[in-house]
């Protein structure tokens, strides 16, 4: 993308008085000093040094947004023309600045706290306690192995979603129709999935499958064994999510230029021939984005397992963030929890990057 | 050459080897269909049954069992209780209309800030302190890798001081927060697409910027924006996470709702059933409605 010089050229004569620019000035910095007093007055008030103050934290976020639309409007007062330019990304930027950076911070806090919700005493920092304990919890090493062999599930993934982009893109009669029923199962929510799949169909006793099971002369066990159980989470989610890779790889398909297949044809090339030296390599970048994406989702993996296993049987299907989900609602525990979570992300970024680069690394060498 | 004659072995090995490929064609797709298609055909199936039906492992409708109002009765949505009061029922329609929105708002909110960020960084270059314009769309991108477990418990806590637990609000922020980067990655694209002379020749004709942006821009990146705000939707819908954690009794959503159930109920499946399909209906309706949208927008980002 273009990064210098604005695509758009707006050519402008601003003439914008000294006193705006101090009444913008004056805007932000009197929006930003009032929250602060209140904040400061509120806080006062709840450690019970002051009389006045608010019964919760609300008013406070008022003067916040307060501020937020004084800092919007101040760029149009003071910066006239170029203000107007920043006024499109500065609220999203604002937004997502408020909404991740500040929880984020807090949440580095929490995280070295012996904080449960259950204890009257409130957060007290415990300086390394909770990574020792982190390092001696097999439960969350556990899961996070589980999470390479869900990540890893995505390879297989990608093979049926691939076949499948194929297929569609073949010449078939009846497309749409296919089209929409092959999209279905990304419109279910994972938790009507998780019923609709985990509890009934897979039912033990009444469940279709457990019967055909049955009738072939096998025993049905689902969510007894632990290498079952975390099959069958793996194929419940791929269930839900082989449509949205199939999509993008059909975006992929129809967008390759027609030309060159007609060109391998007309040179003699088998169907397989043809797909492993043309379709394939053209269809890299595309596969490259739908993996990363899907990988991404995968790592926030949790409703199926919340609601089909819990973790079990002995923590064999636990994802992180469903472990995590139980350390908040069984035991309170939020200064564990986050710490918890918190290397999880560092994890995660770790990981991200690490795949990013190699991907562009590889992606840069010729074929 | 001499495979010009239809009869002849050469063209009916052709034509073999293109109708066995026809069928694997057409027998993978109806496998595939099935697969995708039983799980839902059970649920609304089992949703009029009754306990032997159940037992019996009955299947097929009118054939195998005779359909009953059970289920539905158990949630107030049969012919009979309708004109009735019931309990039931509102609770379900609460969780609904809060499902409705919370989704809706989130949505509507994500798109009109996604697709102003994402137009500003289509088309003019920034400088945030050492931020430029790639560097904000990757601060913008990269919120897509944040998962929500990290986010959970700072925002348990805010929200309790805020009082803004278990309101729809607080899940309304969240919700946009989740999917802005989404709408973002769609948009960013679409607004490249358009051709930038047609802002120019608006610029000339005295439009300013945003004007130019609300009557010019908007009217041909309306189909993309409706793109994201339903794929926004499908996933605000379907979100449990966070309403599990940080909603109680008034603004919990219909996952949450039919996520209490699952537990509670043995063999009651009927009303279970029942439960689910209410549940998934909407969005199979959307899907099948806005198949269009919804795959334009999942293929935006594929492509460039």
């Amino acid at each position: 993308m273009n990064t210098d010089g604005d695509l758009l050229h707006t050519v402008t004569t601003d003439n914008i008085s000294d006193s705006r620019k101090r009444l913008g000035k004056l805007m932000v910095w009197g929006t930003a000093l009032f929250c602060v007093m209140l904040a400061l007055q509120q806080t006062i008030y709840q450690s019970g040094r002051a009389s006045i103050g608010f019964e919760t934290w609300r008013p406070i976020l008022y003067a916040y947004m307060l501020w937020a639309t004084a800092l919007c409007a101040a760029q149009v007062i003071v910066n006239g023309e170029k203000g107007k330019r920043t006024l499109f990304v500065l609220p999203a930027a604002l937004f997502v600045i408020s909404l991740v950076v500040f929880p984020l911070l807090f949440a580095l806090y929490i995280s070295f706290t012996d904080w449960n919700l259950a204890s009257p005493k409130g957060p007290q920092p415990n300086g390394w306690d909770n990574l020792v304990q982190m390092w001696n919890d097999s439960f969350y090493w556990n899961a996070l192995t589980n999470m390479v062999y869900y990540v890893l599930a995505v390879s297989v993934e990608y093979v049926i979603a691939f076949g499948l982009a194929l297929l569609l893109n073949a010449q078939i009669s009846a497309r749409k129709f296919f089209r929409i029923v092959f999209l279905l199962p990304l419109m279910l929510s994972p938790v009507a999935v998780s019923w609709m799949i985990g509890k009934s169909m897979l039912e033990v006793r009444f469940g279709p499958i457990s019967r055909i099971i049955r009738d072939l002369g096998g025993e049905p066990t689902f969510f007894g064994n632990p290498e079952i159980a975390r099959f069958m989470i793996m194929a419940m989610d791929a269930w839900t999510f082989i449509p949205f890779m199939m999509i993008m790889l059909l975006a992929g398909l129809q967008a390759l230029p027609s030309e060159v297949l007609e060109a391998s044809k007309v040179d003699g090339a088998s169907g397989w021939q043809s797909f492993k030296e043309i379709i394939f390599p053209l269809m890299l970048p595309v596969s490259v984005t739908a993996v990363v994406i899907r990988i991404i989702f995968k790592l926030k993996l949790a409703d199926i397992i919340i609601n089909v296993t819990s973790g079990g049987p002995g923590g064999a299907t636990d994802s992180v963030t469903s472990f995590i989900f139980r350390e908040y609602r069984d035991r309170s525990n939020v200064g564990y929890g986050t710490l918890l979570a918190m290397v999880y992300l560092v994890l995660i970024v770790i990981f991200v990057t690490l795949l990013l680069k190699l991907v562009s690394r590889w992606m840069e060498r010729p074929a | 050459m001499n495979a010009i004659f239809k009869d002849h072995e050469v063209s009916l090995r052709v034509q073999t080897k293109w109708w066995t490929n026809r069928i694997a064609i057409y027998a993978t797709l109806l496998i595939w269909a099935a697969i995708c298609l039983f799980p839902i055909f059970w649920t609304i199936t089992t949703s009029f049954k009754l306990a032997p039906d159940v037992m019996k492992g009955n299947l097929i409708p009118w054939w195998d069992f005779t359909p009953r109002w059970k289920g539905w009765e158990s949630i107030g949505l049969s012919p009979r209780l309708i004109g009735e009061v019931s309990t039931v029922r509102e609770e379900f329609f609460k969780r609904f209309w809060n499902s409705a929105v919370v989704s809706i708002s989130a949505s509507l909110l994500a798109v009109i800030l996604g697709s102003l960020a994402a137009y500003g960084l289509s088309r003019f270059s920034y400088r945030f302190g050492f931020m430029k314009n790639s560097d904000i769309s990757f601060f913008f991108l990269s919120q897509m890798i944040l998962p929500p477990v990290v986010l959970a418990l700072p925002f348990l806590v805010l929200y309790k001081s805020l009082g803004l637990l278990d309101s729809r609000i607080g899940l309304i922020l969240l919700y946009t927060l989740m999917v802005l980067p989404i709408v973002i990655w769609i948009m960013r694209d679409q607004f490249q697409g358009i051709p930038i002379e047609l802002e120019e020749a608006a610029l000339v004709d005295g439009l300013g910027i945003w004007g130019a942006f609300l009557q010019i821009v908007m009217p041909i990146a309306l189909p993309g924006m409706v793109a994201a705000f339903i794929l926004s939707l499908v996933l605000c819908w379907n979100e449990y996470f966070f309403a599990a954690l940080l909603t109680s009794t008034n603004a919990t959503t219909l996952p949450v709702m039919v996520a209490s159930q699952t537990g509670s109920q043995g063999i009651n499946w009927w009303s279970m059933a029942a439960l689910s399909s209410a549940a998934i209906l909407p969005l199979v309706i959307v899907a099948i409605v806005l198949e269009k949208y919804i795959i334009k927008g999942m293929a935006a980002g594929a492509v460039k």
